[in-house]
């Protein structure tokens, strides 16, 4: 099920994060092999957006170490990494297609700009290209975010949430386009979501963190495209749900 | 020049939520907004004519253009608006220069910021029309004082709102163009700058009002020419067609001055839904 793969893979060793005294994560171990579509679930506040964030270099661990691919201690290909937030995160004084091509760091001219409107195209927003982003809809602004990530061609594409803030049928069809271009394309991905079942809808792998480090680790087996309130994703849902509810009820007693 | 001087963001949004429903009532506002002006001129042409108002106190509109017409066939009328342009235009390229230039070494290093932040805080609080004594001391009534005087006065409107609209650059977009690899130099055009822009207009605005209000002052006491010298002349001899001209040349140079800084803003800020269509005001 697997598609051709031309993703990167990661590796966290004993990663450790602390702001202050306040320890967020501690001694994580994790291995994302390339292609892999992984979903890191896990209570508000419990540090996915913090190793993201350390994964993708925008914060430096505490401790520990990751690198990417199979060699060890390889440094982070920047340009072989992309983000995309929880807001789209666009230029509001750059045209869509400009804005595009933010995602082409020194991309030479007409070539950056073709490469641009190919993205667009991807995600169906070629006729919107030299449109203001004020004009958008939050999911056209989305999406457009989503271009911009994919336009270089990542090997790795880190998301935090990036559907959170949009109505429950245009979470749908972004699924659907993020599904999409990730068979095509092969990249390694991770995502972080509140929502279990938008992480069973796309991942190959979910897992929780919980107390700084991975609690649960679960292959998700199922063919693809998965088909909404399947039986197996029902009891998987049910699996993880639980899981994630536990320390609360431990608490709440 | 206090506080009054930076336009709080919420100042702007409330601009740019008055722009939005302004648009079809503008045809209409329009026409309106210019009926009591003129019935004014009208009132102040009657009551002169009929000898209500002294010519001793204000002469009529019909003399004040009669007035216009002598000047501008003399050439004193066009050379004495250019000097005054002109002088205008040198203090707020060397003011405003000068406040940009500091207020981007301000907003983007913390050094150059600890460094001098706190001195120009100190000075911006001297009204600036207050050193005239000293200038005058200083240059005489060469050039350099009425340039130094705008300059002065045009310096904090400008450093003021560019380190405000620099420091309120949303730290996200920052993130964003640092993850995808930009340099100072590329996040500094293609985010900082843009996304000051709307502040730095902002400034602008502010900074011309204040280029007028101290030519008007700085013309008047020490200069020998320029539409204030002109006025002051003309108010030794009695003239008072000539006062008002005056007066009048210099509301209409600081509306162009405004609709000019207006037009660079629907030319600049373009992508900015506020700014679009706020007609042509
Ligand atoms: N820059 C920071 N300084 C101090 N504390 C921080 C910082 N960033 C995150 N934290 C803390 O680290 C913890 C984990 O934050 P993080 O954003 O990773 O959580 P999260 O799992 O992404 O939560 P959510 O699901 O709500 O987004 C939180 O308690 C947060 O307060
Ligand atoms: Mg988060």
């Amino acid at each position: 099920m697997s598609p051709v793969s031309t993703g990167l893979a990661v590796t966290a060793r004993g990663l450790s994060k602390s702001f202050g005294d306040r320890a967020v994560l501690s001694n994580l171990d994790l291995h994302v092999p390339a292609g892999q579509f992984l979903a890191i679930v896990g209570r508000s506040g419990c540090g996915k957006s913090t190793l993201l964030r350390m994964l993708t270099g925008l914060d430096t661990p505490t401790s520990g170490s990751f690198w990417f691919g199979e060699a060890r201690h390889a440094p982070l290909p920047k340009s072989d990494v992309r983000v995309m937030f929880q807001e789209p995160r666009l230029l509001p004084w750059a045209r869509v297609a400009a804005n595009v091509e933010v995602g082409l760091t020194g991309g030479d001219g007409l070539n950056a700009q073709a490469r641009a409107l190919d993205a667009l195209s991807e995600v169906g927003l070629a006729d919107r290209a030299t449109q203001w982003p004020a004009t958008l809809s939050g999911g056209q602004k989305q999406r457009v975010a989503l271009a911009r990530a994919l336009v270089s061609r990542p090997k790795l594409l880190a998301l935090d949430e990036p559907l959170g803030a949009l109505d429950a049928l245009t979470r749908i069809e972004m699924q659907g386009l993020i599904e999409r271009v990730y068979l095509e394309q092969g990249f390694t991905a991770i995502l972080v979501t509140h929502d279990v079942r938008e992480a069973l809808a796309l991942a190959d792998r979910v897992v929780m963190i919980e107390n700084g480090a991975i609690a649960l680790d679960v292959e998700v087996d199922l063919p693809r495209p998965r088909r909404r309130g399947a039986m197996e994703t029902a009891a998987l849902e049910e699996r993880i749900l639980s899981r994630l509810l536990q320390p609360a009820a431990a608490v709440a007693a | 020049m206090t506080d009054a001087t930076l336009m709080t963001d919420a100042a702007l949004g409330r601009e740019a939520k008055r722009a939005a429903p302004r648009r079809p009532a503008f045809k209409i506002g329009a026409s309106l907004g210019w009926l009591v002006p003129v019935l004014l001129l009208v009132a102040w042409q009657v009551s002169a004519s009929t000898g209500a108002l002294s010519s001793s106190i204000l002469p009529n509109p019909l003399d004040v253009i009669k007035a216009a017409w002598r000047l501008t066939l003399s050439g004193e009328l066009l050379s004495n608006v250019e000097v005054s342009a002109m002088r205008a235009f040198a203090g707020l390229i060397v003011g405003g220069g000068i406040g940009l230039a500091f207020a981007f070494a301000n907003g983007l290093s913390r050094w150059s910021d600890g460094l001098t932040d706190t001195t120009l805080q100190m000075v911006r609080n001297v009204p600036h029309l207050a050193l005239i004594p000293l200038v005058i001391v200083w240059f005489g009534i060469d050039e350099g004082a009425k340039l130094f005087l705008v300059a002065l006065g045009v310096f904090f409107p400008i450093y003021l709102n560019t380190l405000h609209g620099i420091r309120a650059v949303d730290p996200q977009l920052v993130e964003m163009g640092r993850s995808y690899g930009m340099h100072s130099r590329t996040l500094f055009w293609r985010i900082i700058l843009p996304g000051a822009l709307p502040s730095i207009f902002v400034g602008l605005r502010f900074a011309l009002g204040i280029t007028w209000l101290t030519l008007i002052v700085a013309e008047t006491i020490a200069a020998q020419s320029g539409i204030g010298y002109m006025a002051m002349q003309a108010r030794e001899f009695m003239q008072l067609d000539v006062v008002v001209l005056a007066i009048l040349i210099y509301a209409v140079l600081g509306k162009l001055a405004d609709s000019s800084v207006r037009v660079l803003e629907r030319l600049f800020l373009s992508w900015n839904p506020a700014y679009v269509q706020t007609g042509a005001r």
